[in-house]
């Protein structure tokens, strides 16, 4: 067992998946040579070369395209657009394409390619390397979105996307790249998609989270426990859509409160599908609103750090928002 | 640039008279299929119609090259001819446009028009236009990958080049010598626009900028097309590269059963493309070299008709799918 951080984790769940099968390759901007702007794809064309770790053109519904078509001729693609806010482009391929293969052809068709897209406020990131854009694709019936964010699910994650005859979108908080490191088993752990994962047991509240929010939402989960007593059960849904429902389900039954949080913008974001399902389906268990936390409706975080820092739910508001909610 | 006409005959270009008998079939089975459709639709048994007609010497000519189980064909809605050519059946299509349970493109899922075949290797293709055309670069990168010598052949109307996906996907040919064949059927008509308010300078021109061949072809000349198409998959499968192809044609019907083309264009213009239908032509062809006369062109004709006859009675009292079959099918099981 290896002790590595996300962005090792990725490494190694693509490099695996490529030893293992010929058919797996990966491509897009500046993943050969450069080996990726974070880093994450490095070495992989000097082990695999250039047809199999492959440099495309600035283009990124040529990138999920030709990742569908690779897919249709046998091949196991893993498309990288470089930064999520320059997903849109790709937004045909995904949502019209690569998602409704199998259904609009009657199951003759399927499209087993996966979209690796790092996402997230950073700083100095700004409106165009900053957002959070899960919910554009949390709509799209055919598409599997996930997002870990711990190193040990990831590597096993992105094996079970690589490994799903479906196109998967998965997302890597950038922030969270480095941030932690942790033990990452060797060999085949196995993730399967659409499983949730509570990080943290607890009889009071409830909080669901991921990416950067997830980290800040467990380390105010352990003061809340040494200050107040209160305990805090921490679900982190791992895939976006389709959602594990039963098992955020059971933790609101278990707690009667909850609270969403994410750093997407607040309105017709995907904590709002997760508060629908909890109020509709857990209502009587409740004890108080369904509440969530998320970034103001204005297009991005800043380029300026008071500004970007003001954009982000801050572990401040969110220790207030769980105090509120304990008090119910 | 010229526009290529039939320089040779059939026997120059390796063609025997089976392989001439079986265009002209295909032909005029596309072109008698799509008018049993219209029927349909006015009898408003079909919901809508999608017309090939007057585009059929451009598909089957191009398509003709095509190795079945070993090449790859990105259709648009249009392409009935090269479907047909490749194995589905008048039954698939009327099947298709009735929306039946057994419509082999998508179960009565898609619109007519959106084919679909794994076991033919036409990929299923979908509405909004051009967007096959990325998806087409990476089937021919994958040959390009293992070294294969498959081809890929993509296709669409004058107007799927104005948008990106078609400058992207002749950009990244060009750069990996990818085994593509671009076949542009220019129409002239996208829905109602004219194609000078469409393509700016010419199609087939803009191949050069991307570094490889492009060829303006006579699309309503079977052999024309066959022989500039020949050459490209040759090119293709000996690695050398991709080839695009600007079929000049006509759409004779309206866009589709939706459309009124009063709107929009003079019926002498109309008329006047009907004096230079593409299988009208290749008969008179075929006549002159003594490869087809009267009688046996009639006993063709009632072959077709009959067949065409029996496909539609077969799709009319098909079956729809179970409604709730709408629920199925969203993921592929692993």
């Amino acid at each position: 067992m290896e002790t590595m951080n996300l962005l090792q984790a990725i490494h190694e769940g693509l490099a695996e998946e490529m030893r293992s099968d010929e058919s797996v390759m990966v491509l897009g901007e500046d993943v050969g040579r450069a080996g990726g702007v974070f880093r994450v794809t490095q070495g992989l064309q000097e082990e695999f070369g250039a047809a199999r770790v492959m440099d495309t053109p600035l283009a990124e519904s040529l990138i999920v395209g030709s990742a569908i078509g690779l897919s249709v001729n046998g091949m196991r693609p893993v498309a990288e657009i470089q930064f999520a806010d320059f997903i849109p482009p790709a937004f045909d391929q995904i949502v019209n394409e690569a998602a409704k293969f199998h259904y609009r052809s009657n199951g003759d068709w399927n499209c087993p390619i996966t979209i690796r897209a790092p996402y997230g406020v950073v700083p100095g990131g700004a409106l165009y390397h900053s957002q959070s854009i899960e919910a554009w694709f949390c709509n799209t019936p055919g598409l599997k979105v996930v997002a870990p964010t711990f190193p040990a699910d990831a590597k096993a994650m992105i094996k079970s996307s690589i490994r799903d005859p479906n196109p998967v979108l998965f997302l890597e908080h950038k922030r969270t790249y480095r941030l932690i490191k942790e033990e990452v088993p060797d060999e085949d752990h196995e993730v399967p998609l659409g499983e949730a994962r509570v990080h943290r047991e607890g009889a009071d509240i409830t909080v669901v989270a991921y990416g950067l929010m997830l980290y800040t939402a467990l380390e105010v989960a352990e003061k809340l426990s040494e200050e107040h007593g209160i305990q805090t059960e921490v679900v982190e849904p791992r895939t976006l859509y389709p959602l594990d429902k039963e098992t955020i389900l059971d933790s609101a039954k278990k707690t009667g409160k909850v609270l969403v949080v994410s750093e997407a913008n607040l309105t017709g974001s995907f904590s709002g599908e997760i508060a629908a399902i909890v109020a509709h389906e857990a209502f009587e268990w409740l004890d108080g609103p369904v509440m969530r936390l998320g970034a103001p409706d204005v297009p991005a975080a800043a380029f300026a750090r008071p500004m970007m820092d003001y954009f982000m739910p801050s572990a401040k508001e969110i220790e207030a928002a769980m105090l509120e909610l304990a008090r119910y | 640039m010229a526009i290529r006409e039939t320089s040779a005959g059939h026997e120059a270009l390796g063609l025997d008279e089976d392989d001439l008998r079986r265009m002209h079939y295909h032909m005029l089975l596309a072109r008698r299929v799509d008018e049993r459709s219209w029927i349909l639709n006015r009898q408003g048994k079909a919901a809508f119609v999608i017309s090939c007609q007057g585009q059929e010497a451009a598909q089957v000519g191009a398509a003709y090259n095509l190795l079945p189980g070993n090449d790859f064909l990105y259709p648009y809605y249009r392409d009935s001819g090269m479907t047909l050519l490749l194995g589905q059946t008048p039954r698939d299509q009327f099947l298709s446009l009735l929306g039946k349970k057994e419509d082999p493109n998508s179960g009565g899922r898609q619109m007519p028009g959106h084919y679909s075949s794994r076991r033919l290797n036409i990929v299923t293709s979908s509405a909004p236009v051009g967007i096959q055309y990325p998806q087409a670069a990476g089937t021919a990168l994958a040959y390009r990958i293992r070294g294969e010598d498959g081809v890929v052949l993509v296709c669409g109307g004058e107007a799927s080049t104005s948008g990106g996906d078609w400058h992207e996907a002749m950009n990244f040919a060009g750069i990996h010598d990818l085994p593509l064949v671009f076949l542009v059927e220019n129409n002239v008509y996208a829905i109602s626009v004219h194609a000078e308010f469409q393509v700016a300078g010419s199609i087939a021109k803009r191949a050069e900028g991307y570094g490889f061949p492009g060829h303006e072809v006579d699309g309503n000349d079977v052999l024309a097309v066959y022989e500039v198409a020949r050459d490209a998959f040759g090119r293709a499968r000996a690695g050398e590269g991709p080839t695009l192809i600007e079929a000049k044609t006509y759409r004779i019907t309206a866009h589709s059963s939706d459309d009124d083309d009063r709107r929009y264009r003079e019926r002498e213009e109309i008329e006047e493309w009907r004096q230079k239908d593409p299988i009208v032509r290749f008969e008179k062809y075929l006549m002159e070299n003594d490869i087809l006369d009267e009688s046996e062109r009639d006993e063709i004709s009632e072959r077709i008709k009959a067949e065409v006859a029996e496909a539609s009675k077969y799709a009319e009292d098909a079956s729809f799918a179970d409604p709730e079959d709408v629920l199925s099918g969203v993921y592929a099981e692993a």
